[in-house]
């Protein structure tokens, strides 16, 4: 199934991009899609306790089930106003 | 969520139309300033999650609505680069008293901080810096009574 992953600010810039597609085989969660983007760039893994996380632009958490077509987002510790 | 200049006449005439019933309207600007943490800033680019954010806007107007059920609230958060001095962020709150106005207008810039997913990238002289505030978490009860508490202080 295929996921696409959505990034912002700082998460972004570590990435170098702010939207990745990827294909998982079998179940996946929040977490092993983060898991799995860690693996790929592990500079991210500092955001794994700050972070929040969002499917099809709702809160969410890292133990919700993901589905194909899903856009799950990693938002680091907000700062508008 | 808007990447133009931000309209606070335009906004309240928006929140107060039709409600007759209204004596109060209290505003909030917030305005991207010169300093930070020992910083000259130069200017924010603002970057947000938008259709995020707009749900999340709506759920601080929800929470408004239950807070001071006589209150109404309008918020408009500027994207982008916005220059020193330039308003980021106006809200406008309605109601037939000046005490719910000015409470439920302090508690919607409080949520805004906590809860809605909008980052400023800040440009100073002799670098730039993702600025970041609270892990954003809709349902943790203790930060909305906190927001609650000092919009009643």
């Amino acid at each position: 199934m295929r996921v696409t992953v959505r990034l912002f600010a700082r998460l972004r810039d570590l990435a170098g991009s702010g939207e990745i597609v990827r294909d998982f085989d079998g179940p996946a969660t929040v977490h092993s899609v983060w898991r799995a983007l860690v693996a790929e760039i592990p500079a991210l893994e500092e955001y794994e306790r700050t972070m929040s996380v969002a499917v099809n632009a709702d809160y969410s958490r890292m133990s919700a089930a993901v589905s194909d077509g899903d856009e799950v987002a990693f938002l680091p510790p907000v700062s508008g106003g | 969520m808007t990447p133009a200049v931000l309209d606070l006449p335009a906004l309240s005439q928006e929140v107060v139309e039709g409600r007759s019933g209204d004596g109060a309207v209290a505003s909030f600007i917030g305005l991207v300033r010169d300093h930070n943490q020992g910083r000259r800033v130069s200017f924010l680019d603002y970057e947000a999650y938008e259709p995020l954010a707009v749900r999340a806007l709506g759920r601080i107007s929800d929470e408004v609505r239950q807070a001071w059920p006589d209150t109404r609230v309008g918020v408009h958060h500027r994207i982008g680069r916005i220059d020193i001095g330039e308003p980021s962020v106006i809200i406008v709150a309605v109601s037939p008293h000046r005490a719910n106005a000015f409470a439920a207008c302090r508690y919607t810039i409080e949520r805004i901080k906590q809860i809605v997913p909008i980052w400023k990238h800040e440009h100073f002289e002799g670098g730039d810096v993702w600025l970041e505030g609270a892990t954003a978490d809709p349902d943790d009860e203790s930060a909305r009574q906190a927001a609650y508490r000092i919009a009643c202080a």
